[in-house]
Order: structure tokens, then sequence, then C-alpha cells
């Protein structure tokens, strides 16, 4: 994305591709998937404090049909495992996953016979958050790193 | 005191006791003495508060299981836990669901977690596992590093 001197700088030169990343990046509507404490450090993340607004990403759905990004927050078992496979296939692409905390990422502490050990096991993840729970400047910041991540897909495809 | 109403009713078919108001019996009469505990107007246990399973494997107790009712009277204001032996060979019990309604999700749960099988169960599916999880979890000899193939969606046919 560029500005020329065209028009008195009126005029601003890009891809189609990076205004369509521009404006998937500024507009994330997440789905929370919230099992545990995680998911009470994302309701800090959403409100007034914090307020995950500031980067777009404030509209919260709570179906996947309507979602690109899809936030897990909490501990996952083997019995929800296909159901989040399943909402996680229900989404449209592009989509784009943040495993929030250490359940979701490695099963945390529980290491034992009902736990998975990290989604990705079940689905791709784009943006890992450490933490148990993480603070919700963390899942900001990983609202950040997705973004980065828009940005760079859009550059690589068309390149 | 209950003991003694216990002793008294029951004498021969008491197994042991351990001096608190827990007493093993054996397994063909467990559900007779449960309804007779249940009813009888000196007892009158009408909650049964927890049913858990226990695996003696590690203390090389034979027979190696036990089921573990624990009643509570409402009436009396007192408590007793019923232990029944169960062995690794013969892990059929009968259910005790139209007793206590409460047994249902409990006598699932020791179902998954030790493989007892509580015969004329209403609905004995498994409660905290998935469908497809093999072994007993909570079994003393369950490998601790054992993982499960984790379950994928139905695929529902369009």
């Amino acid at each position: 994305m560029a500005t020329t001197d065209l028009f008195g700088g009126a005029v601003i030169t890009t891809k189609v591709k990076e205004v369509i990343a521009w404006g998937r990046k500024y507009s994330l509507w997440p789905m929370a998937y919230a099992t545990a404490c995680c998911g009470i450090e994302f309701m800090g993340t959403v409100s007034s404090y914090f307020d995950i607004s500031r980067f777009g990403a404030e509209f919260v759905r709570f179906t996947p049909r309507q979602a690109d990004l899809l936030i897990v927050l909490g501990t996952i078992n083997y019995k929800q495992a296909p159901i989040l496979k399943r909402i996680y296939d229900q989404m449209c692409e592009p989509k784009w996953v943040i495993s929030a905390g250490a359940c979701a990422s490695s099963g945390g502490f529980y290491n034992n016979y009902s736990v998975v050990q990290g989604i990705d096991e079940l689905i791709p993840v784009d943006v890992y958050v450490p933490g148990c729970p993480p603070r919700p400047e963390a899942i900001l910041n990983a609202v950040i790193k997705v973004q980065e991540k828009i940005d760079r897909q859009a550059k690589e495809k068309a390149a | 005191m209950i003991l003694e109403k216990l002793q008294e009713k029951f004498g021969s078919e008491i197994l042991e006791t351990d001096g608190d108001v827990a007493v093993i019996i054996k397994k063909d009469r467990c559900r007779e003495t449960l309804r007779f505990l249940k009813e009888d107007p000196d007892f009158l246990f009408e909650m049964l508060m927890d049913l858990c399973g226990v695996d003696y494997l590690p203390m090389g107790l034979k027979p190696r299981f036990e089921v573990v009712y624990h009643l509570y009277s409402l009436t009396h204001n007192h408590r007793l836990r019923i232990r029944v032996k169960v062995s690794e060979e013969d892990m059929s019990l009968s259910t005790v669901t139209d007793l206590w309604k409460t047994a249902d999700w409990f006598e699932r749960e020791a179902a998954e977690m030790f493989g007892f099988r509580f015969e004329g169960h209403p609905n004995p599916k498994k409660l905290l596992l998935f469908e497809g999880f093999e072994g007993h979890p909570l079994r003393k000899d369950y490998p601790i590093e054992q993982r499960q193939k984790i379950p994928v969606p139905e695929v529902k046919p369009t």
C-alpha cells in the first residue's frame, strides 16, 4: 500500500488482495470456545477496560457460521473433541484459530486419560498464547499476531 | 446402635465391620439388604449420598474390587456405608436405580471407570467418557501414559 503524488496525494495505490486483507484484519469476528478460566479472562479482554474493539475484534459471535476467528479458551477433553472439530468445520474460509492458555495449547497440567494434549491434534492453530490463564494483554497480543499473519498471507499469496 | 440393629437383623450376612458404621455384605444379597435399609423404619435410609468403586490392586486384596454405597437417613440423621466385594472374574451386580434414582449416574460412572456391570440399569451408557473409550481409567493397572484415539464427529448422510 502506498500513497502517490497523483491528484495531490488523494490516491492510494495497492493490490486487491491487500485491501481485502486490510479489511479482514481490522474486522475479525471472533467466536469464543470457552471451557475454563481462560474464558473469564476473555470476558475481561472484551470488556471496556482492555477493550478488544480497539483492534476491531469486538464483535463476538455465538455461531461459528458468522465467525472467522476461533478462540479456544480452556481444557478440551476427548468427549469435547468431536464438538470442537465440528465447530471449526462449520466456520467459513478464511478462518484463523487462537489457542489461548496452557490447557488448549498443550493439555496444561491435565496430563491424563481424558484431556486432549493440545488442540493442534484436532484443528490447525495459528497463534498459541501461554499462561494459566493468560492475561488479557496476552490475548490482545494474540489478536495482533493474527492480524500480522493475515497481512503476511496476503503478501505471500500475491508474490 | 445402628450397628447392633444391623447385626441383630443380618448377623450371618455381615462379613466384617471395621468399628465405624461401615459393613461389608455379600454381593448376592446386596440389593435386598439395601432395600430393607431404605424401607425399614429403624433405618430409613432415604438418600444414597454416593456410590463408588475401589480397586485394591496395589494392596493385593482378593477379591480385587469393592463397591461402596454411602447411605444417609434424613429422618434419623444417621449414616452408613455398605461395602460389597466384587471379584475381577464376576463384575456384575444388580442395579439399585429403582431404589434411589440418583444411583443412575453413580452406577454409570462406576461402570465406566472400573468395569462393573450393573444388571438391570435403565441406561447403561458411558457417562463421562466417550463411547469407544478403551479400558477403565480408574483401575490401578490402567497405564498412566495411555492415550485414547481422538473421536471424530459423526458424519450424517446428506
